[in-house]
C-alpha cells in the first residue's frame, strides 16, 4: 500500500507545482481548463437533448476517422485529423439515425452499436498500421494531458503565445465560447422545445448536425489531453454539477466554466500526489465535485432533502395542507 | 435504400480489414508463418492457448449474447455499456488484493464495482432532476476515471509493469487460462440455468412491468438479479473482450438477433448463437494477426453480422423492405390500369369485346407507349390477354375480377365517406384513390354491410356487387364477354 499511494507531502503537492514546475504545470492546468470548459459548454446542450451518450458515441466513433486521416494524408497535421475527426462525428451520427428510423432496434441500441464498430474498426487500423500511425492504443483510451509537446512555442510578432496544442485548444475553446453566445437564441429554443424551433423559423435538424460537427471538432481538439472515454467526463460533468446547483441556461454556462477550472487544478494536485494519469485525476476531482453539489446543493442537495425529511416527520400525521406542500 | 450503403461501408470495411489482417501478419513474420500455416495451427487445435482462447471467446459470447437479448428488449443497451466501464476499478482492486492476476479476486472486485455502478444510476436519477443518459455517461466516466488512476498507479509499482493489467483494455484471448475457462463456464451454465428457470417471469417483466407487479413477481428483485448475472457476463468477458468493448457483446449480437424474429425464446438462442459465431471469429482473426487485440475483432465480427441481419433480414432487412415496396408499387400500378379498363368498358355500358390500347391511353391520360407497358405489366401476371397485332386487350376471369374488386373498393368508400362520415362527395375521390388498394376482403363486406348492400356511389355509378365479381370465373366464351355486366 505505501509503495502504491505516495506519502502525502504539503510542499510537494500544493507547493512545488506552481513554484519549480510552474513552467510545465502551467501548461498542463490550462490545457486541462480550455478541454474541460468547452467540452462542458457543448455538453450542457447535450444534457439539455437528452443526448448525453451520443457525445459518448461521438467520442468513440471519432478514432477510425483520425487513423483513416492519418493513413491517407500520412501526417498528424491539424486540419486532416479535425476533417476525418469530423467526418466520422456525422458518419456515427448518420448510422445511428439509419439504424433507429430503418429497423426496430432502439435508439439505444443503435448508439451501442454505432460507437463500438467503429470503435473497434478504429483501434484494429490502428494495430494493423501500428508501425505508421503514431497514435498509441492506451493513449486513444485515456490521453496523456502531461505529455502534451510543450515545445516549440508559438510565437506572433515576437510576443510568445504558447505551445501549439495549447494554442489550438484554446482557439477551439474560444470559438465555442463565440458560437454559444452568437446562436444562443436558436440552440436554447431548438433545445428545450423543438417544435416551437420550427415554427419560428429555426432550421431544428441544422442546428442538430452542427451541434454534432461542433461536438466531433471539440472532442477530437480533447481526444490527444483526455482520450475517448474521459472525454464523456469532460462533457457530462460540468454540465451536470452545475445543473444541479442552478436552473437558467447562463447560469449553468457560468458554473460550467467554474467547474472546469476548479476540477483541472485539483486534479493537478491530486495527480501530482497520487503519480498517475492526470486527465484521469482531473476527472476524479470534477466528480468529487459532483458528488459535493450532490450531496450539499441548495435546495435539492441529499443534506437538504434529508434535513426536510426529519424536519416534516413530527408533522406527518399534521393537516393536510402541510402534507400537500 | 439511403440505409444501405452505410451499412455496405460497414461490411466493405470489415471484408477489406480481414484482408488487411492477412497483409500485416505476412509482413510482421512472412519466414516462419504464412497466413495458412497459422490458420492451420488455429484449426488443428494442438496449442492448448489456442482451445483455451476459443472455448473461453465461445463461452462469453454465449452468455453475453443470452443476456443482451434481455437489456435491448428493455431499452437498458446503455445500461451495459455503463456496466462494463464501471468494473474498471474493481478490477484494480481485485489485482491489488494479492498483486497478481487472480482470476477469483478480480471476478468479485469487477462485479461489486459495477453493482455499486448501476445502483449509483438509479440513486442519481431518483434523487436529482438528471436524466438517465446523463446518470449513465457520469457514472461510466468517473468509474473509468477512478480505474485509470489506479491502473496507471499499479503499472508504476515495480511488480505492476509485467502485470498485463493493461490488457483489460482491449482484451487478449491468448491470455485466457485453463481457471479463467471454468470460471467462464460456471457464469455460463448459471446465466443459461437461470434464464431457463426464470425464463417466464424475466419475459414478462421485460415487456410488460405493470402486469408483472399485478401478476406478483418480485419486479425490482428480477431486476437486480438480472444486473447480477450481466455483471457476471460482462466480468468474464472482460479477459477477451476489453473493459471498452464488451458492451458491444452485449448489445449487438442482440440487435441482431432482434431484427430476424418476433419471439423471445428465439431471439434470445440467436443471440446466443451469434455471440459465439462472433466469439469464435474475433479468437480466429486476432490469432491470424499476431498482436491484434480479440476485443475490436470480436466486435467487428459482430457487427457484421448485424450487418448482415441489417440488409437481409427476410421480414425487417432493408432489402425485404424494399423488396416489398416494389412489389407494392407494381400491384397499385396494375390495379390502377384494371381500373382504367373496367372504366372504358363501364363508359360503353360493357358493350363491345375488348378494350383498345388507344381507349386505355386515352382514358389514363399517358402516351401510347406507356400504356403499351402496363398492359404489358397486366399480361405477365395473367391479368389480361393481347390480341396478335397487339392493339386490342381483352381482360382475363382473374383480371375481371380484380377489376371489379378494385372499382368496387373505391366506390363503397366513396359512399363510406358520403354517408357515414358526412364529407362531401366531390372530396371523397382522393382518398378512395389511395384505400382502394388496402382495403381486405373482410373490411369491404363490413362496409356493404353499414351501408346495407348499396347500388349506387354517391356519383350515381354502380357499384359492382359480388356477383359482378364471380362473373368473371364463368365467362370465358367471346359472345359472354359482350354481356359483361349487363345486369348492374
Amino acid at each position: 500500500m505505501t509503495q502504491l499511494i505516495p506519502s502525502f507531502g504539503a510542499h510537494r503537492v500544493f507547493v512545488e507545482p506552481w513554484t519549480e514546475q510552474f513552467a510545465s504545470t502551467g501548461w498542463i492546468v490550462l490545457m486541462g481548463f480550455l478541454v474541460a470548459a468547452a467540452c462542458g459548454l457543448v455538453g450542457n446542450y447535450l444534457i439539455l437533448r437528452r443526448m448525453a451518450l451520443v457525445g459518448d458515441a461521438i467520442s468513440h466513433s471519432v478514432l477510425p476517422g483520425m487513423a483513416i486521416a492519418f493513413l491517407l494524408t500520412g501526417s498528424r497535421g491539424s486540419v486532416a485529423m479535425f476533417l476525418g475527426a469530423l467526418a466520422a462525428g456525422v458518419v456515427t451520427t448518420v448510422i445511428i439515425e439509419t439504424i433507429h428510423k430503418r429497423t426496430r432496434v432502439k435508439q439505444d441500441s443503435a448508439i451501442g452499436i454505432a460507437f463500438t464498430s467503429l470503435f473497434a474498426l478504429g483501434v484494429v487500423l490502428i494495430n494493423i498500421f501500428a508501425a505508421k500511425v503514431d497514435l498509441d492504443q492506451e493513449c486513444v483510451l485515456y490521453g496523456e494531458i502531461a505529455f502534451i509537446p510543450l515545445e516549440p512555442i508559438v510565437s506572433v510578432a515576437g510576443f510568445p503565445l504558447g505551445p501549439p496544442t495549447v494554442l489550438r485548444m484554446a482557439v477551439v475553446a474560444a470559438v465555442t465560447v463565440s458560437l454559444v453566445l452568437v446562436f444562443y437564441k436558436e440552440l436554447l429554443v431548438s433545445s428545450f422545445d423543438s417544435g416551437l424551433a420550427v415554427s419560428l423559423g429555426i432550421n431544428a435538424t441544422l442546428v442538430h448536425y452542427a451541434l454534432m460537427s461542433w461536438l466531433s471538432v471539440v472532442v477530437v481538439s480533447a481526444f490527444e489531453s483526455v482520450g475517448a472515454i474521459l472525454v464523456i467526463a469532460m462533457l457530462i460533468l460540468p454540465g451536470a454539477t452545475a445543473s444541479l446547483l442552478a436552473c437558467r441556461l447562463p447560469l449553468v454556462h457560468g458554473l460550467a466554466v467554474i467547474h472546469a477550472a476548479l476540477s483541472s487544478v485539483l486534479g493537478m494536485h491530486l495527480a501530482t500526489w497520487l503519480n498517475c494519469s492526470v486527465a484521469g485525476a482531473m476527472v476524479v476531482a470534477a466528480t468529487g465535485l459532483f458528488t459535493l453539489a450532490w450531496v450539499f446543493g441548495p435546495e435539492r442537495g441529499l443534506s437538504r432533502r434529508w434535513l426536510r425529511t426529519t424536519a416534516n416527520e413530527p408533522e406527518s400525521g399534521a393537516p393536510p395542507a402541510a402534507a400537500s406542500r | 435504400m439511403r440505409a444501405s450503403p452505410h451499412a455496405s461501408l460497414l461490411i466493405a470495411a470489415f471484408l477489406l480489414l480481414c484482408a488487411a489482417t492477412a497483409h500485416a501478419s505476412r509482413i510482421g513474420d512472412l519466414a516462419d508463418s504464412p497466413i495458412w500455416a497459422q490458420a492451420l495451427r488455429f484449426f488443428t487445435f494442438q496449442d492448448p492457448s489456442v482451445r483455451y482462447a476459443l472455448i473461453g471467446s465461445m463461452l462469453l459470447g454465449v452468455s453475453c449474447g443470452l443476456l443482451g437479448g434481455f437489456i435491448v428488449v428493455r431499452k437498458m443497451a446503455l445500461m451495459g455499456d455503463a456496466l462494463s466501464h464501471a468494473v474498471l476499478p474493481g478490477v484494480a482492486l481485485g489485482f491489488l488484493w494479492n498483486m497478481s492476476k487472480d482470476p477469483v479476486a478480480i471476478f468479485v472486485g469487477a462485479t461489486l464495482a459495477g453493482l455499486l455502478g448501476t445502483v449509483l444510476v438509479g440513486v442519481i436519477q431518483q434523487t436529482t432532476r438528471l436524466k438517465e443518459d446523463t446518470a449513465l455517461g457520469m457514472v461510466l466516466a468517473s468509474f473509468f476515471a477512478v480505474g485509470i488512476c489506479a491502473v496507471t498507479m499499479i503499472q508504476r509499482l515495480p511488480t505492476g509493469n509485467k502485470s498485463g493489467i493493461d490488457k483489460f483494455l482491449f482484451g487478449q484471448a491468448a491470455a485466457i487460462g485453463a481457471n479463467d475457462v471454468t470460471l467462464m463456464a460456471v457464469v455460463t451454465a448459471l446465466a443459461i440455468g437461470t434464464v431457463w428457470v426464470l425464463y417466464k417471469e424475466f419475459l414478462v417483466t421485460s415487456f410488460d412491468p405493470a402486469f408483472a407487479r399485478v401478476c406478483g413477481f418480485p419486479v425490482k428483485w428480477l431486476h437486480h438479479a438480472l444486473m447480477l448475472l450481466l455483471a457476471f457476463a460482462v466480468v468474464i468477458a472482460l479477459q477477451a473482450v476489453g473493459v471498452v468493448l464488451v458492451s458491444a457483446m452485449l448489445i449487438t449480437p442482440a440487435a441482431a438477433a432482434y431484427l430476424l424474429t418476433d419471439r423471445l425464446h428465439r431471439m434470445l438462442l440467436l443471440a446466443a448463437a451469434f455471440g459465439l459465431g462472433a466469439g469464435a471469429t474475433g479468437c480466429f482473426f486476432s490469432f491470424l494477426g499476431n498482436n491484434l487485440p480479440t476485443g475490436p475483432c470480436m466486435v467487428l465480427g459482430a457487427t457484421a453480422v448485424f450487418a448482415l441481419a441489417f440488409l437481409f433480414g427476410p421480414r425487417h432487412g432493408v432489402f425485404a423492405k424494399w423488396w416489398r415496396r416494389r412489389s407494392q408499387s407494381g400491384r397499385v400500378g396494375r390495379e390502377n390500369t384494371l381500373k382504367a379498363l373496367y372504366h372504358v368498358l363501364e363508359s360503353r355500358d360493357f358493350k363491345g369485346e375488348g378494350v383498345s390500347l388507344r381507349e386505355l391511353a386515352e382514358r389514363r391520360h399517358m402516351t401510347a407507349e406507356a400504356s403499351s407497358r402496363e398492359v404489358q405489366a397486366l399480361r405477365r401476371n395473367q391479368l389480361a390477354t393481347l390480341t396478335e397485332d397487339g392493339n386490342m386487350v381483352h381482360l382475363t376471369p382473374e383480371g375481371w375480377t380484380r377489376a371489379c374488386v378494385i372499382v368496387r373498393n373505391h366506390r363503397l368508400w366513396e359512399l363510406y365517406l358520403t354517408n357515414e362520415a358526412h364529407i362531401a362527395s366531390d372530396h371523397v375521390h382522393e382518398d378512395a384513390e389511395k384505400i382502394e388498394h388496402v382495403l381486405g376482403e373482410e373490411t369491404v363486406l363490413q362496409l356493404e354491410r353499414r351501408l346495407e348492400s348499396p347500388t349506387k356511389d354517391p356519383h350515381g355509378r354502380p357499384i359492382p356487387s359480388l356477383a359482378d365479381l364471380r362473373r368473371g370465373a364463368a365467362v370465358d366464351r367471346r359472345d359472354e364477354l359482350v354481356g359483361y355486366g349487363r345486369r348492374i
